[in-house]
């Protein structure tokens, strides 16, 4: 192993990062929305806005993320849909978490025990208020843990990105490789720059869900 | 009749119901229940499990919605085919407001603080003051003997404290009535009585209770009328004193027989 060239190039890469990281993010905080617009959807009561959101999971959830992104970067322009690498990268991974998502927020609202919202109820309070005061909060300790998952799943999908020419993590490995003809030194600080980031990610959620639970005796 | 008009008039009904049929889908779990629940009075509900008991009670405050029959909370009727969306909700969520309801399982918020539980409803609900809230909450939880547990969560709490704070949430709105289903059946037994006695002291002041129990000695203490139930109908209904020592009805006997050895 060369570990003069890793040290070398190993600032290209963490810029690099800072891509992935970007992209992550973005995509999870539009994805969020999503999956917030299509629970709310699945609650109508009106069946084909349910059939619809159920439709649009089914059919994100049924497809690879890479055939998603090379579909809407390559194809969409021949519907009048362009759009930059960057923003492809966002649009398509909030969009595909998002569906996942929403699936994590409803199990985690109906994880819920029913007899809170009934005894919210019984004290009067409105459906609404009952989901705002009682329901809620509780969910939102579930929901850490298993969007904190999902947010795991965005950052390693976001290295497909590379596909379609957005400098972020695995693209820019690929282009040193061009150079240096490294690819084992390079993957590997590649690699490493990968975990760094999930395991961050994971520390984050962690106390983030123990502080949510801070009224368990766990 | 009586023609006194006191305040705690023995005669004016709090809760009636009248021919009450529920079902879940081809299960009829109440066939045609009548109860007149007058005003400070104590009807105690026993059966065996399954014979639509917590169905009952919770159709009385509609958590569970009756198929024919009517509800009447001080001659105003809580099951309102006539009116629908918004507009029911807003007529249930106000009648809600005045009845008190305690479950087996306490059902209490642990994202919430002991104190926070119980002024949760008069805050949100009737926008009481902060510091309002917080001493009308601590002399609930006076009352039920654990002020000094105000700001810990629910987890902390043994089985019946837990119960003690749902009856002070359950006060905290003020009701007319009160709900009890199988208080103390989720309870060590050693727990049962500090939540009995808080149930007594709701009786010497005469608040009005439904409450389904599998305690047969309490049942018979606390109690001004007792009703024994089973697969859905009233089998037989009387003064406690009679039905737990003297009942007419041989399913009445033999369930008392079961649970009196226990
Ligand atoms: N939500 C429900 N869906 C279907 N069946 C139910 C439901 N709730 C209660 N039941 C059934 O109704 C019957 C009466 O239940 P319940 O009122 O809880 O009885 P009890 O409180 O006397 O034990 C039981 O057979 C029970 O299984
Ligand atoms: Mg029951």
């Amino acid at each position: 192993m060369d570990f003069n060239l890793m040290v070398e190039i190993s600032p290209l890469l963490i810029k690099a990062a800072w891509i992935t990281i970007d992209i992550s993010v973005r995509s999870l905080f539009f994805g969020f929305f999503v999956a917030c617009g299509l629970v709310f959807l699945q609650s109508f009561r009106f069946a084909p806005i349910r059939w619809f959101a159920r439709g649009y999971i089914s059919v994100i959830r049924g497809t690879p993320y890479f055939v998603q992104l090379l579909l809407v970067f390559y194809g969409g322009p021949s519907i009048g849909f362009r759009l930059d690498p960057i923003t492809c990268g966002v649009f398509v991974g909030a969009f595909n978490i998002g569906a996942y998502m929403s699936e994590a927020i409803r199990g985690s609202i109906e994880s819920v025990d029913s007899g809170q919202a009934e005894a919210a109820r019984s004290l009067g309070f409105g459906r609404a208020q009952t989901l705002v005061s009682i329901v809620l909060p509780q969910a939102a300790a579930l929901m850490i843990r298993s969007v904190g998952v999902l947010a795991i799943v965005v950052v390693k999908n976001s290295s497909l990105v590379s596909i379609i020419s957005v400098v972020e993590l695995t693209y820019q490995a690929q282009r040193l490789i061009g150079s240096t003809y490294k690819p084992l030194e390079i993957f590997t600080l590649t690699a490493l720059i990968y975990i760094i980031i999930v395991y961050a990610v994971m520390g984050i959620i962690e106390l983030a869900y123990r502080r949510a639970m801070r009224y368990t005796t766990l | 009749m009586s023609t006194e008009n006191q305040t705690d008039t023995p005669d004016t009904p709090m809760v009636e119901i009248r021919d009450v049929y529920k079902r879940f889908g081809d299960l009829e779990v109440l066939k045609g229940i009548n109860l007149t629940v007058n005003r400070g009075k104590i009807i105690s509900i026993i059966g065996p499990s399954g014979s639509g008991k917590s169905t009952l009670l919770r159709s009385v405050n509609h958590l569970e919605v009756i198929e024919k029959g009517s509800i009447f909370l001080e001659g105003v009727q809580v099951n309102r085919p006539d009116l629908k969306g918004l507009a029911f909700e807003r007529h249930i969520n106000h009648i809600r407001q005045n009845m008190g309801m305690v479950f087996q399982h306490f059902n209490l918020f642990p994202h919430l603080s002991t104190i926070d539980n119980v002024t949760l409803a008069p805050r949100k609900l009737k926008g009481m003051e902060a510091k309002a809230a917080r001493e009308w909450g601590m002399e609930l939880l006076n009352r039920v003997g654990l002020a000094e547990k105000a700001d810990v969560f629910p987890n902390w709490l043994s089985g019946g404290q837990k119960q003690r704070v749902a009856i002070a949430r359950a006060l905290a709105m003020k009701p007319k009535v009160m709900l009890f289903d199988e208080a103390t059946s989720a309870l060590d037994p050693e727990l049962v009585e500090e939540v009995n006695l808080v149930m007594r002291s709701l009786a010497e002041e005469h608040m009005t209770m439904l409450i389904v129990t599998h305690e047969m000695g309490f049942a018979r203490d606390v109690s001004d009328w007792a009703m024994f139930m089973d697969g859905g109908v009233v089998v037989e209904e009387c003064a406690p004193q009679k039905l737990f020592s003297n009942p007419d009805q041989e399913r009445t006997r033999n369930f008392l027989k079961k649970h009196l050895q226990g």
